[in-house]
């Protein structure tokens, strides 16, 4: 995976709350059993005219510039809430998000980012608000930064934002860390546990399929 | 101090501390979709891993297959058909158990999971499917997983998590006639709203839970994601134990009293302390509809269409605002006698044997009002054919109801069907999101019993005003 330390970058605001992963990828966008081609389904709903088209609806935002180059994405409470599908993730980072901030977001979601290269940082409502009032300004010139190895966001007027993310989620992002891997380190910890569990919960424990 | 439930199974769990409450967790059982689960099991394929005790993955057909009669691999999605034969090879390569097409096995996963013993009291269990908190209905720690979370459960059998805090909400007093854990579920999110349980695990409690036969447990414990909730349980007790004994994969008869013992000691301590507890009295609840795109955006059958203005926070203004433009509504109209095109029964929420009853018993000798097209789609090929066995079948055939083969059919697109342009849907699953159900579809939802009124009426309907026949 892509490692993530800091990023300076123009940042899209879509203010809306509960934003829902049916939203940033329709399940009609999701044709086929791969991680790839899926930005161009991004947000499909808002973005094109009618469903199944590709004409752009010049008032959604990411079809403006220079919101078209936004690595960063600003919005409401719960975004990527709903379904699990992984698709929202992967279609948000092929078409270039690298961070999202919001006040919050859908569990399975946020466990999607860290593993997928997208930092999702939490700043409260007023704080993005504000991020948003001044990218607005000036787009282009006023870019925000994510700074992950200091967990600061940096605003256009260049005050600083403290954030938190789990420790194992900023090691993952910041080292760019396969998961597999740093979980089979624990590996005889783990035939261990399962030696004792079959005694202590052998109902668990089903017999090998023939 | 007292322990809850959570905190037991968390311990019970837990393989390794990683530090910032973080556990390597055991994970009992995984169970995966052709949707999903092909891309999990392609990504581990291509890394040249192994799934790590097959005998304990199961699969099954249910997002992308086909829900009419005489169906094949083919879908009315394009390139569906791959998502079908992909899994098919992957999960006989894997060497994990699948319910494929044809199988009387087959169905939604979170139907198949508990029906088949899979989910049981403690287990924990994950899936690539954000509904996974459904069978937390049986006292199971399940949650829902992204794709490659469900190679590394697959690939290592645990998973990293940082523990959720506690939330305990006791519904309490009886329900009245007609009012059903559905609509318990969309009260409670309707006045709390989407993202009211975020951060924490919930075990649902009181009276009124404790009263609920399981199937309903589940019903409750389905939405859970829709509050926002890492997942939902309710504590196991002897209607579980007797719902759950003799299921295919359920312990036997060999390991079922040891297994009983050790549920007896899963509930919350009395003594246990929750970050969090609500109280909600049932006993005054009408039946619940949705009118907007968020599953919070409900209210009673009886009530009126709320007007923005009065919102007082400017998001949810802006966004009652637009749910509104989407759902073709204006501010104050009454909800019931709304015009609808169409009524959906089916979905993991309420696509069980005990749904099909309800709904069955307000449609019996009635029928479906004309320009209304009305589905039911059962949970599982099981729950279909246990249907026509006691003559459900018929009943819906009779008051002009399509009657599906099992799967998620219009609970979303993903099968290639929609629901048409702004037409207005009353259906029993649990995402009234735009365009979840077709490109522009106004979702409400509902109880099966209320959607089954409703397509009687060929409007939004109090299914009370109805009484039911024999
Ligand atoms: S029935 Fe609907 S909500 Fe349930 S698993 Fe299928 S698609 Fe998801």
């Amino acid at each position: 995976m892509e490692k993530f330390t800091t990023l300076t970058a123009i940042a899209a605001p879509l203010l809306r709350i509960n934003i829902d992963t049916d939203a940033i990828i329709p399940s009609r966008e999701m044709k086929r059993v791969s991680k790839e081609g899926l930005s161009e389904g991004l947000f499909a709903g808002w973005r094109y005219q009618a469903p199944g088209s590709r004409e752009e609806n010049p008032d959604f935002i990411l079809n403006r510039e220079p919101y078209r180059r936004a690595r960063i994405l600003l919005s409401g409470i719960n975004f990527g809430c709903g379904s699990s599908r992984e698709h929202a993730v992967w279609a948000l980072h092929e078409w270039g998000v690298r961070a999202v901030i919001a006040p919050s977001f859908g569990a399975i979601f946020q466990g999607n980012c860290v593993r997928n290269g997208i930092v999702p940082v939490v700043l409260d409502n007023l704080t993005v608000e504000s991020l948003a009032r001044q990218v607005e300004r000036d787009p282009e010139g006023n870019q925000v930064t994510v700074d992950l190895v200091q967990c600061l966001v940096i605003a256009p007027d260049a005050t600083g934002h403290g954030f938190q993310l789990p420790t194992a989620d900023r090691e993952m992002l910041l080292e760019g860390l396969d998961s597999i891997a740093v979980t089979l380190k624990l590996d005889d910890e783990i035939l261990a546990f399962r030696d004792r569990d079959r005694t202590r919960r052998p109902w668990i424990y089903l017999p090998s399929s023939p | 101090m007292g322990r809850t439930i959570l905190d037991k199974l968390w311990a019970e769990h837990t393989v390794a501390e990683l530090g910032d409450a973080t556990s390597l967790l055991y994970i009992d059982r995984i169970f995966l979709h052709e949707r999903t689960g092909s891309v999990a099991l392609k990504g581990l394929e291509a890394a040249g891993r192994r799934v790590r005790h097959p005998e304990q993955v199961f699969c099954t057909m249910d997002h992308i297959v086909d829900t009419t009669a005489g169906r094949t691999d083919d879908t009315r999605m394009p390139g569906g058909r791959d998502f079908i034969t992909s899994t098919r090879a992957s999960a006989r390569a894997a060497g994990i158990t699948l319910f494929d097409l044809g199988d009387d096995r087959q169905g939604i996963v979170h139907v198949v999971s508990p029906e088949q013993g899979i989910a049981l009291p403690g287990v924990t269990l994950v899936c690539p499917d954000s509904h996974t908190c459904t069978l937390g209905g049986l006292g199971a720690l399940a949650w829902g997983i992204g794709s490659t979370e469900g190679e590394h459960a697959l690939a290592t059998k645990t998973l990293a998590v940082r523990k959720p805090k506690s939330m305990r909400i006791r519904f309490e007093g009886a329900l009245p006639p007609r009012v059903y854990a559905k609509d318990l579920i969309l009260h409670l999110i309707s006045r709390f709203g989407a993202s009211g349980g975020a951060g924490y695990a919930i075990e649902f409690a009181g009276s009124a839970v404790r009263a609920l036969p399981v199937e309903a447990r589940l019903t409750l414990c389905n939405m859970a994601v829709e509050f926002g909730a890492w997942t939902g349980i309710v504590a196991p007790d002897e209607l579980t134990f007797d719902y759950v004994r003799g299921r295919p994969f359920a312990p036997g008869p060999d390991q079922w009293e040891q297994a009983v013992a050790h549920w007896r000691t899963l509930p919350s301590d009395p003594d246990a302390v929750f970050d969090w507890e609500l109280e909600v009295d049932c006993s005054q609840l009408a039946p619940q509809i949705t009118w907007g795109t968020s599953p919070q955006q409900g209210t009673g059958i009886d009530a009126r269409v709320p007007d923005p203005a009065t919102e007082t926070d400017a998001n949810r203004r802006q966004s009652a605002e637009r749910a509104l433009q989407y759902m073709g509504l204006r501010p104050g109209i009454p909800l019931a006698g709304l015009p609808i095109s169409a009524a959906f029964i089916g979905s993991c929420t309420n696509s069980r044997l005990s749904d099909l009853r309800e709904a069955a018993g307000v449609l019996r000798g009635r029928h479906v009002a004309s320009g209304v097209r009305a589905i039911c789609v059962p949970g599982s090929s099981l729950v279909k054919k246990a249907a026509e066995a006691e003559g459900l079948d018929q009943v819906f055939r009779d008051a002009g109801f399509e009657w599906r083969e099992s799967g998620c059919s219009m609970c979303f697109y993903a099968g290639g069907e929609s629901f048409g342009l702004e037409e207005r849907v009353v259906t029993s699953t649990n995402r009234n999101f735009e365009n979840r159900q077709g490109p522009r579809t106004r979702s409400h939802l509902a109880s099966p019993a209320t959607v089954a009124a409703s397509a009687i009426a060929g409007a939004l309907a109090d299914v009370r005003e109805l009484p039911p026949r024999v």
